[in-house]
């Protein structure tokens, strides 16, 4: 891997990361003393993927704005490798008319045609959707490829297995990418699925299946780089798996009394900062440029959702139908 | 576009069935449009168990007609983002009764994207499906279920009685940039393996033409009492229509043809008219359509009614088995005269 592309990778974490933190600064801000989650300047669920940013920027690294992404209800990570305008993101976060929907959809609803995006609040039905797409570049002649998202809890879902079947019988150019940080909720992988890598499963529908052990965004990138080409080539799909990190609770609000492995957690960002450093590509100095870039955007597109107005209630009924 | 309201279709010169109807509709509409294809159980070389494809595959090839295995989240999904990309799917689903496996992908997803994207994003798409009992197919094969679709806002819901609003609607409905559930009777597609409505053969024009979506048709004028209904209830409700015009009573028939958007105006005009209102719904009862229609006259003005309103719909039990059973719960022409007997005393 070249100097550049490590150093893109690193630079789209943070970035992530950067945006996450400031949405649970504010997320959290107006919820005291008595938190209510339908409270505040960001009300309603709120599950944020700190830990999960090298599944993302290492499969979306691969791709261009014609390419296209369904995430979970887990998105923003996806959401901002992917190349979404983080005022667009961040002004649907707050519930804003200039908000990517308008205000209608919220964080697990983010629709974004012109980088094909979007996400599905649904455990695993964000899959079949993917094939949809998958089948129209295909039928269409678009060299395109689509990454269809979800979580390892998902992956006991009929919806995954169905969808596997029938990207595999008609060779659709998808890339199914499996989230395993460990936690269905507070369900543990192991109280949940029956073999320990979902990789396997693949193997059941004659496609190929991988499983990255260390949350290692340069295994992601590689992993995802022969995924996607393969698809591109229109010799079908793929499944990852990535064995990442829940570093926030499966929503904000949660208290996590159910986990033990909080202590032990690494964080990839961290991790991958000092192996670049280690390696000569970063610096001090580096670091923190990227830390202040990063957050400039950040602010600005915070700036904007606050400063943007919220829908009104008159337009409720827009939207229903085209 | 060409707009042909029902009476036009007197100058058709040919009779076809409604599934020929249907089939001539999408087959009219693949040939102009290279977005539209078809997926579904069964849709090739089988025709469509209730021969809503039939041909199809062999005029456009297995790339347009694709038999989907038994996957209906993945293939209802796939079609939901193949019109996302700028496709027009036709996905069929052999019977309504099938809903229960892939409803996430229907109201969760199909309904909903346009209004989450606020208004970003079009799933121009039909999910046609088979409606209906009278033949003893039991509790999970005879189900109309529409009103559970027509619950969920962002589905339009078309369900037409005859073949010419067959194709109409069918043109219309691959045509609209909505989701559009397009609920057809299988007691009126003119199967040779079924008893059949003698309606279900019927004027076509070759051409194509569209059906409003949205828009009733008032499929027998009256003055004494209207019967407010649609699908194969159209039928016995016109049966029923002639008998009791030889005992003196003179009955509208409106055939709602859409249930979203529902034609308010035509049931308001209609009810002002004659002031008694039996509606006639081969849906279950309670939270219906029945229901529905209730509501919008009494929210309108429950003075038009002279008499309360009546309801002939599937009592709240599930469709049983045994003959004389499941006829004890359809609303049968029998059934309907009796029910506008108690609207006239």
């Amino acid at each position: 891997m070249d100097k550049e592309t490590r150093l893109g990778l690193y630079e789209t974490m943070v970035l992530s990361r950067s945006f996450e933190e400031a949405i649970l600064r504010d997320y959290h801000a107006d919820k005291k003393p008595n938190w209510d989650i339908g409270a505040g300047l960001i009300p309603g669920e709120m599950h944020l993927s700190a830990g999960q940013e090298p599944v993302a920027a290492g499969v979306c690294a691969h791709l261009s704005a014609d390419d296209a992404v369904t995430a979970t209800h887990r998105p923003h990570h996806f959401a901002i490798a992917h190349g979404m305008d983080l005022k667009l993101l961040a002004a649907e976060i707050y519930g804003r008319e200039t908000g990517l929907g308008k205000g209608r959809g919220g964080h697990m609803h983010l629709f974004d045609p012109s980088i094909h995006f979007s996400c599905s609040g649904i455990i695993a039905e964000g899959y079949p959707p993917a094939l949809g797409q998958a089948f129209a570049f295909k039928y269409q002649g678009i060299n395109s490829v689509v990454i269809a998202v979800t979580g390892e809890g998902a992956a006991n879902q009929g919806a995954f297995h169905e969808s596997l079947n029938l990207a595999a019988l008609w060779k659709l150019p998808v890339v199914f990418i499996i989230e395993d940080n460990d936690w269905a909720i507070s369900v543990p992988r192991d109280a949940s699925t029956s073999i320990r890598s979902n990789a396997v499963r693949a193997t059941g529908y004659g496609i190929r299946g991988v499983r990255i052990q260390d949350n290692s965004v340069e295994g992601v990138w590689d992993a995802s780089r022969t995924a996607i080409e393969k698809a591109r080539a229109g010799e079908g799909p793929s499944l990852i798996e990535v064995h990442t990190v829940r570093l926030w609770g499966h929503f904000e609000g949660d208290a996590q009394a159910y986990r033990d492995d909080l202590e032990s957690l690494i964080d990839p960002i961290a991790a991958y900062a000092n192996q670049l450093e280690t390696d000569g590509i970063l610096t001090h100095e580096l670091v923190q440029h990227i830390a202040e870039e990063s957050k400039n955007r950040v602010d600005e597109a915070i700036e904007f959702a606050k400063s943007s107005p919220l829908p009104s209630p008159e337009d409720v009924e827009k939207y229903v139908f085209a | 576009m060409v707009l042909i309201e029902t009476s036009d279709a007197s100058v058709a010169t040919r009779n076809l069935t409604t599934a020929k109807a249907m089939v001539e509709g999408i087959s009219q509409e693949m040939e102009r449009d290279p977005s539209v294809f078809v997926l579904g159980e069964d849709v090739g070389s089988y025709g469509g168990i209730f021969s809503s494809t039939t041909g199809l595959l062999e005029k456009f090839g297995p790339e347009r007609i694709m038999d989907t295995p038994i996957s209906e989240t993945a293939f209802m999904g796939l079609a939901t983002g193949a019109a996302v990309e700028g496709m027009r799917p036709i996905v069929e689903l052999m019977f309504v009764d099938f809903f229960g496996v892939c409803m996430d992908q229907i109201y969760n997803h199909m309904a909903k994207i346009h209004y989450e994207s606020g208004g970003n994003v079009k799933v121009p798409l039909v999910v046609m499906t088979a409606v209906g009992g009278g033949y003893s197919d039991g509790a999970q094969h005879s189900q109309c279920l529409w009103g559970i679709f027509a619950h969920v806002p962002g589905l339009k819901v078309v369900i037409p009685s005859n073949p010419f609003d067959a194709k109409g609607l069918m043109i219309s409905a691959i045509r609209d940039d909505n989701p559009v559930i397009y609920m057809f009777h299988k007691g009126i597609m003119g199967l040779p393996w079924m008893a059949k409505n003698p309606r279900s053969l019927g004027p076509v024009p070759e051409n194509p033409y569209e059906v409003p979506i949205g828009k009733a048709s008032v499929v027998r004028s009256g003055k004494d009492a209207s019967i407010i209904t649609v699908s194969l209830s159209v039928h016995h409700a016109l049966d029923a229509a002639e008998s009791l015009a030889q005992q003196g009573v003179d009955c509208e028939v409106i055939d709602l043809r859409s249930l979203v958007p529902l034609d308010r105006d035509a049931i308001l005009e209609s009810v002002a008219k004659t002031g008694r209102v039996l509606v006639v719904d081969e849906d279950y009862r309670s939270f219906g359509l029945s229901g529905e229609i209730a509501a919008v006259i009494s929210e309108t003005d429950p003075r038009m009614l002279r008499v309360p309103l009546r309801r002939l719909a599937i009592p709240d039990v599930p469709i049983p088995y045994s003959r004389p059973l499941e006829y004890a719960v359809l609303p049968t022409a029998d059934r309907i005269i009796s029910e506008i007997k108690l609207v006239m005393a």
